[in-house]
């Protein structure tokens, strides 16, 4: 009772309340500051860590526990157990069995994995003794940054300075290969529910997909020619859906009847199925496993185990554990499967009646997100089954053999069959467990590190496992449930539009919560156990059915005690806040949800038409003296998963709640966008596409990607020069740091038409802002070598400059090489000079003739590290170090700077996109009454078919805030209101308009028009005319076809396709063709043979042995090569030569 | 509006400004009044307002447009200035990049008199006494031995973490040192930030200042900013009195209007000094005043304004421009003059 008493404490703050009953609720000042504080609890990426830690710290335990023991066909006395299974710190190993602690930053360097190992305690038997051993490594777990593992977790931002980490970085991801990658949250239709869908031929059809810990399986309920039939895998046919009931057990007509209801038109509806079961006279049990045994579908190889049974105690088998493998079966009493069997039937009877009652599959409550812990368990289990399983063949092979030394299983444990199977499926994110038949591609991917929003909107990536190229506008479609939990804005375009997905910014995410206990609290409520009552009883028109995740706890004649005094337990904090439970009135039924993967999100709890949250709570939280956990504790707020958010009443804000309706209130509106949405000022002005755009965009936009950027060396890192915060923040900005890692400018933007090159979005910039700074960035690239041992005791080599030998000084190309024969930092590197000046041996491996004792001086052939690119680089650093095959791993950063120019990309937050059109002198630019000229120039027809309002109030804002010397917020349905940002801006003797009078830089007189001028908030993109420029006359062709190579990387050819040869072909250029698409490409002289009409050599045929009449055509060589080709395939292509001015 | 009056002034409605294309410019060639140089010399006046080392306000009277852009055109990219063009870096172990602490070092203003300077011949060529300054900027940051056992700022923690511009020393080319003094050429202000360091980080570098102009660069540019706006001009329509002449007195920068009693203990507007305002015609947001102000700024009165960067003082900028401005009028005549000639 100890947490109620807090509560009554709760409400003494209240008591004066009373007396102001009738008064509207004032409202909470700051009450915003409960996202900070549940953020600071949470953090952005706390669903995968929680999900990792439960992981790493819980299940992997029950794994273990489950599979703890390996027995031998062959002994009957050996056996191993797992006793315990933990996972260590994380560290690498360098060379013999010598470990050294890691840190994060290092394995990102070193390309190593950051892994801890897996340590197990196990007791087994070695010939007659039994052994206990402890801390035995089975594996290695690739650990997620900032989990309970991670040496980051909990250090303070100094001690993550000293490890080289950003203390703003958010964590959630794995470090194989020196690689960062994400395990992407997975969508999914939740298991163990019944949904009742239309089926394809448009009838009703009651689908349950049951998940156990190894068998996974999918159950339907259908209705056919009238009957209703069982649909599984396991059988050929549809199963009779009485006779499945009979094979269970129950073989009075008049039970099952019972079950499944009694009412006239449920009887009505299901009497063609008892009628067809007396058809197929089956009235007993075995009656019915006999008839169910000719269904089964034949198993194409025959294990020893199955061959033993006859097919009607296969049939009880599968009954028993795959059909609906989710409801326990304990002794072959089916009681419980066959209760749940029939309210599938009912549930589809009642569909067919009321088309209302079908379930919606795009409904949120319906769905569970798969994140890294439970996508590893699943991978860990396979793999320890497999490991388990190959200690079982070592054990059946060994122990029959007589040794000196006894079978020692634990010499047998390989370490890297689990360490390699975590390591590669996280490294090349393909999931395949093999017992679920479970194949995916694309489970986890890199990290994208191109600014610090990316990696962030990365982590709160959420993937649908549907296809992308389906046309299908369901899943794509906003569902009204995703209120809050998921982004509205934040979705790609194109094909993945809807299926990829983020989450908002105040969502958790559930991970499992242990079922005992509450069971035991569900039957001190009032339900009663279904085992102990009829069918009858359990259809009551009373009497709610009470589930516990999906399957059947019982049943309760007050469900409105029920779910109060669950509600009353979970807010008093006897049972994990995170277990929901709601009424369904439409089926009569309580549901309860322990299970992981629900969506959740925190609302401050309303009683009697007042908020429990307020000002004191709100100013204690202020100065420290509560944090988000104590809200959770004292009963304030409590989380609510989509169902239960269904159940319930909330307030937008204080204004709205009604008395005695309302039972909850919104901590704050601008939580229901994402972290990439956030950033928008005023998005609630944007047309929605907008700040989807603007979520794709700043994805896109450089800036800083966090404080260790500079030890990074990353394949591509893109920085600028002198970011800024911006000057119109929101919240969310605050709340995720942007500010301080910030990724763009403010620009002051004139909006105006100047010069024609501004159409078509367009900007123009002032090259005076270019001079000092402005969009300046930084390109990073890198260069990697590592020096191999080859098995025949060879290895890479590195040799210094090669001097010339007239000069005394290094060739050119080896310029830049210091006598270690690495390039230098500092250095300026230019197109196809060396970076590392390494050398391969010609013989790598052990040749079958070489004699060991003979040590041959090896050849080198010289295999030199060079930069690629028509734009010099220079050195910035270089890493000599070793990886784990411990040979020498060499990194170089390249670095470029680059000032903007005509054709680079800048985005404002507001997803207006453009290019660069003009860059023009400052002199010539307009300038204002106090001689400001503006960065940029943006042609005014931006905005009315994009109707960005927000820009437009950006900017003002903004302005006034320069006068004022202070940010404004633009905080989604908040922030400063234009009102006040207009009298500001007259106070200090602008126009309140934000329109300004300005003179033309040209003519030296004032525009026409007053001129909307302020800073905004001016985002560039990767996009830069320097890495796409491409042109070329001559150059490389394909060995193959001996056409011009594709693509700008291979310096290729500017393809004339398939289009504009039609255009040609149209307009009769035979002549242009000929020269584009021969003459210019691959053209070819060949002699051909007018005899035979074969290809000739050399003026000689080979065929018709002659040179008589063998002449020169010319023809592409793609042609000439298509006829080698049909030669090689028998088929002979002649030519039939005429004059063509015959 | 009177044609007299859309001559010489601009007229500032509500949504835009009236007579803003209006090609007769006083002074300009308007059809029925010639240009005489006569007139000019009658009308054009120059009226210093405030001058100090490094801003200027004048006011120039009676003149074209055209030619007071010109003015504000080659103050910022065509007077030269000196500044630091090449860089070269024997040791840079700080954290800022090469090039952007060559771009940084380039932006500092230097003191330097560009007036004694040569342009430079060629890019590449060898640095002379006449055409480049050389600078050094040595510097090594290092662990502060005396510090405190407990201090954590860095000032205390470490020696020479912060370059500024004041650690930039001259190095006298060839006879330079008998002309100049170290501080005649050096930075204009020693407090500017250059890079932050830790100890070990080191910078050794070698300057080369040369002269330019802002065209090539905004370095060169020997002004922050010059630029100009034409005066306002406030005319009261009618008798503004009580609430709505203190609300318009609000609408205006402060000290353009004066409330005065009218006799009967209401307060009056009046128009006092329009010079100030900043014309943000915010009166126009009121339905009651709209009709009782018109706004307008006079053509030719030019309130004229040079910010240096500090080399020169901004008179002497002003004359540099008029040498400038002379320089290309005389080089256009001789054009002219050769034209006809081979003609």
């Amino acid at each position: 009772m100890g947490k109620l008493t807090t509560r009554g404490k709760a409400d003494v703050y209240d008591e004066y309340d009373a007396r102001k009953l009738g008064e509207p609720i004032k409202p909470v000042e700051d009450k915003w500051k409960l996202v900070p504080a549940f953020l600071k609890v949470k953090g952005l990426v706390k669903q995968h860590v929680d999900s990792f830690n439960y992981f790493v710290n819980t299940e992997i335990k029950k794994i273990v526990q489950a599979n703890e023991k390996v027995l031998s066909d062959v002994s009957p006395t050996f056996y191993l157990k797992y006793t315990n299974v933990y996972v260590g710190k994380p560290n690498v190993e360098e060379g013999f069995d010598t470990t050294k602690n890691t840190t994060p930053h290092e394995c990102r360097l070193r390309d190593l994995n950051y892994s801890a190992p897996i340590v197990v305690d196990v007791e087994y038997t070695k010939g007659t003794q039994r052994v206990v051993k402890k801390d035995v490594t089975i594996g290695r777990m690739p650990i997620m940054l900032r989990s309970s593992h991670c040496v980051l977790t909990g250090k303070s931002e100094h001690e993550l300075a000293k490890m080289n980490e950003c203390p703003h970085d958010p964590g959630g991801y794995f470090i194989v290969r020196g690689q960062e990658r994400v395990i992407l949250i997975q969508e999914q239709l939740s298991r163990n529910r019944m949904i009742v869908e239309d089926d394809r031929k448009g009838g009703i059809q009651c689908q349950v997909t049951s998940s156990t810990h190894d068998k996974k399986s999918r159950t339907n309920i259908i209705h056919k020619n009238g009957r209703y039939f069982l649909k599984h895998n396991n059988f050929q046919d549809d199963l009779p859906i009485v006779i499945v009931f009979k094979a269970m057990g129950i073989v009075s007509d008049q039970e099952i009847a019972q079950m499944i209801g009694t009412e006239e038109e449920v009887l009505e509806r299901f009497c063609p199925s008892l009628e067809e079961c007396l058809k197929n006279n089956i009235y007993t049990q075995i009656q019915a496993l006999k008839f169910l045994g000719t269904k089964l579908r034949q198993k194409r190889y025959f294990s020893a185990s199955s061959k033993a049974k006859s097919p009607a105690d296969e049939v009880r088998e599968i009954l028993a554990t795959t059909i609906l493998a989710h409801v326990p079966v304990k002794s072959f009493n089916f009681k419980m499967k066959a209760t749940y069997m029939a309210l599938m039937i009912r549930r589809v009877i009642q569909a067919q009646r009321n088309p209302k009652l079908v379930d919606d599959r795009d409904y949120y409550g319906n769905k569970r997100l798969e994140l890294a812990g439970s996508l590893l368990a699943l991978m860990f289990e396979d793999l320890f089954k497999r490991f388990n399983y190959e200690l079982k063949a070592i054990a059946d092979k060994n122990i029959p053999k007589v040794k000196a030394a006894q079978f020692d299983i634990v010499l047998h444990m390989r370490q890297d069959q689990i360490a390699n199977g975590l390591a590669h499926a996280i490294s090349t994110g393909n999931w395949t467990i093999k017992r679920f038949k479970m194949e995916r591609q694309g489970v986890t991917q890199v990290l994208s590190r191109l600014s610090y929003i990316s990696a962030l909107g990365m982590m709160t990536r959420v993937n649908s496992q549907f296809e992308k190229s389906r046309k299908v506008s369901g899943p794509r479609s906003l569902q009204p449930s995703q209120w809050g939990m998921l982004c509205p804005s934040d979705t790609p375009e194109g094909e993945a539009c809807g299926l990829v997905k983020n989450l908002a910014l105040m969502t958790h995410i559930t991970t499992e919560v242990e079922e005992g206990p509450i069971v035991r609290l569900a039957y001190n409520i009032g339900v009663e156990d279904i085992s102990l009552l009829g069918g009858d009883e359990i259809n009551g028109p009373q009497v709610y059915m009470v589930f516990l995740n999906g399957n059947i706890l019982g049943v309760c004649r007050d469900y409105v005690r029920l779910v109060r005094v669950f509600r009353m337990m979970r807010r008093g904090g006897f049972i994990s806040g995170f277990i929901s439970i709601y009424p369904q009135h439409q089926q009569s039924c309580v549901y309860i949800s322990s299970d992981g993967g629900r969506l959740c999100r925190p609302y401050i709890i309303v009683e009697n038409g007042r908020p429990l949250v307020n000002q004191r709570h709100i100013d204690e939280l202020v100065q420290g003296q509560r944090n988000f956990e104590d809200f959770l504790n004292d009963g304030l707020i409590e989380y609510l998963d989509v169902n239960e958010e269904n159940d319930s009443y909330i307030a937008l804000s204080e204004e709205l709640i009604e008395p005695n309706v309302t039972t909850h209130l919104e901590i704050e509106p601008f939580t229901l966008l994402g972290v990439c949405a956030g950033l928008v000022p005023y998005p609630h002005h944007n047309q929605s596409p907008r700040n989807t755009y603007q979520c794709a965009m700043g994805k896109q936009a450089m800036g800083t990607i966090g404080y260790n950027q500079r030890n990074r060396i990353d394949t591509l890192l893109y920085n600028l020069v002198y970011p800024q915060a911006p000057m119109v923040k929101s919240r969310t900005i605050e709340l995720t740091n942007f500010d301080k890692l910030p990724a763009g400018q403010n620009a002051t933007v004139a909006v105006m038409s100047y010069s024609g090159y501004d159409i078509e979005d367009a900007l123009i910039l002032n090259k005076a802002s270019i001079d000092r700074g402005y969009g300046r960035c930084l390109v990073y690239r890198n260069s990697k070598c590592t020096m191999k041992r080859y098995s025949n005791r060879t290895f890479d080599r590195i040799l210094g400059p090669l001097v010339d030998a007239d000069t005394k000084k290094p060739i050119w190309r080896h310029d830049i090489l210091d006598i270690d024969g690495i390039a230098s930092p500092g250095e300026m590197v230019q197109d196809r000079q060396t970076l590392v000046n390494k050398s391969m041996p010609t013989v790598t491996s052990t040749g079958s003739s070489g004699n060991p004792k003979e040590q041959v001086q090896p050849e080198y052939r010289d295999v030199p590290i060079s930069y690629k690119g028509s734009v010099p680089s220079y050195v910035e650093k270089v890493m000599v170090s070793s990886n784990t095959e411990e040979s020498f791993l060499i990194k170089l950063l390249l670095r470029q700077t680059r000032r903007p120019e005509i054709g680079d990309k800048f985005s404002s937050r507001h997803g207006q996109k453009g290019v660069t059109g003009l860059i023009v002198e400052q002199e010539d630019m307009p300038f204002n009454d106090l001689g400001i000229c503006p960065d940029m120039i943006m042609n005014p027809h931006g905005f009315p078919s994009r109707m960005t309002v927000g820009k437009l109030i950006e900017l003002l804002a903004g302005k006034a805030g320069l006068m004022e010397g202070k940010f404004h917020y633009g905080t989604a349905f908040g922030g400063s209101k234009v009102k006040d940002v207009c009298e500001e801006l007259s106070r200090h003797g602008f126009n309140y308009q934000g329109k300004d009078f300005f003179y033309s830089g040209i003519t030296g007189e004032p525009l026409q028009a007053y001129i909307y001028s302020g800073p905004v908030y001016y985002q560039k993109l990767k996009h830069m005319v320097q890495d796409k420029m491409h042109a070329r006359s001559r150059g490389p062709r394909a060995v193959l076809t001996r056409q011009p190579t594709e693509g700008r990387s291979r310096e290729g050819g500017l393809r004339l396709g398939e289009m504009e040869r039609d255009c040609l072909i149209g307009y009769g250029a035979s002549m242009l063709l000929v020269e584009r698409l021969m003459v210019s490409s691959d053209a070819f002289q060949v002699d051909v043979c007018n005899i035979c009409g074969l290809l000739a050599y050399s003026g000689w045929c080979h065929s018709c042995k002659s040179s008589a009449s063998v002449s020169t055509i010319n023809i592409p060589y793609a042609c000439k090569l298509l006829f080698q080709e049909l030669q090689s395939m028998n088929i002979v292509p002649r030519l039939t030569l005429t004059n063509y001015c015959e | 509006m009177s044609l007299e009056e859309s001559k010489s002034k601009f007229i500032l409605n509500e949504y835009g400004v009236a007579n803003a294309n209006a090609t007769d410019y006083p002074g300009g060639f308007s059809c029925e009044e010639p240009w005489s140089h006569s007139k000019f010399q009658k009308k054009f006046r120059i009226e210093m307002v405030r001058y100090n080392k490094t801003e200027m306000e004048f006011d120039l009277i009676g003149i074209h447009a055209a030619i007071a852009n010109a003015f504000r055109r080659i103050l910022i990219s065509e007077v030269p200035s000196m500044a630091i063009e090449k860089v070269k870096i024997f040791n840079n172990t700080s954290l800022i990049q090469d090039e952007v602490l060559a771009h940084r070092l380039g932006l500092i203003p230097l003191k330097a008199d560009p007036r004694l300077f040569e342009y430079k011949a060629e890019a590449d060529g060898e640095p002379t006494e006449q055409d480049t300054l050389e600078y050094e900027l040595k510097i090594k940051c290092t662990w502060n031995s005396s510090a405190h056992k407990d201090a954590t700022h860095p000032d205390d923690l470490y020696r020479n973490h912060n370059v500024y511009s004041k650690h930039i020393k001259w190095i006298p080319i060839g006879g330079q040192a008998d002309i100049y003094k170290a501080d005649q050429v050096g930075p204009v202000f020693e407090d500017i930030l250059i890079d932050k360091m830790r100890p070990g980080h080191e910078l050794d570098i070698r300057l080369l200042a040369v002269k330019g102009i802002g065209k090539d660069h905004a370095k060169f540019s020997p002004v922050a900013t010059a630029s100009y706006r034409l005066l306002p001009e406030i005319t009261l329509m009618k008798d503004v009195e009580g609430e709505l002449a203190e609300r318009l007195q609000g609408c205006f920068s402060p000290g353009v209007i004066a409330l005065e009693d009218n006799g009967s203990g209401k307060k009056r507007a009046k128009v006092v000094d329009a010079r100030y305002d900043s014309c943000s015609r915010n009166v126009y947001r009121y339905d009651e005043l709209k009709d009782s102000v018109k706004m307008a700024r006079v053509k030719d009165h030019f309130i004229f304004s040079i910010e240096s960067t500090g080399a020169l003082p901004p008179d002497v900028l002003f004359v540099e421009a008029l040498k400038v401005l002379k320089k290309k009028c005389t080089t256009f005549l001789d054009e002219l003059r050769e034209a006809c000639a081979e003609k």
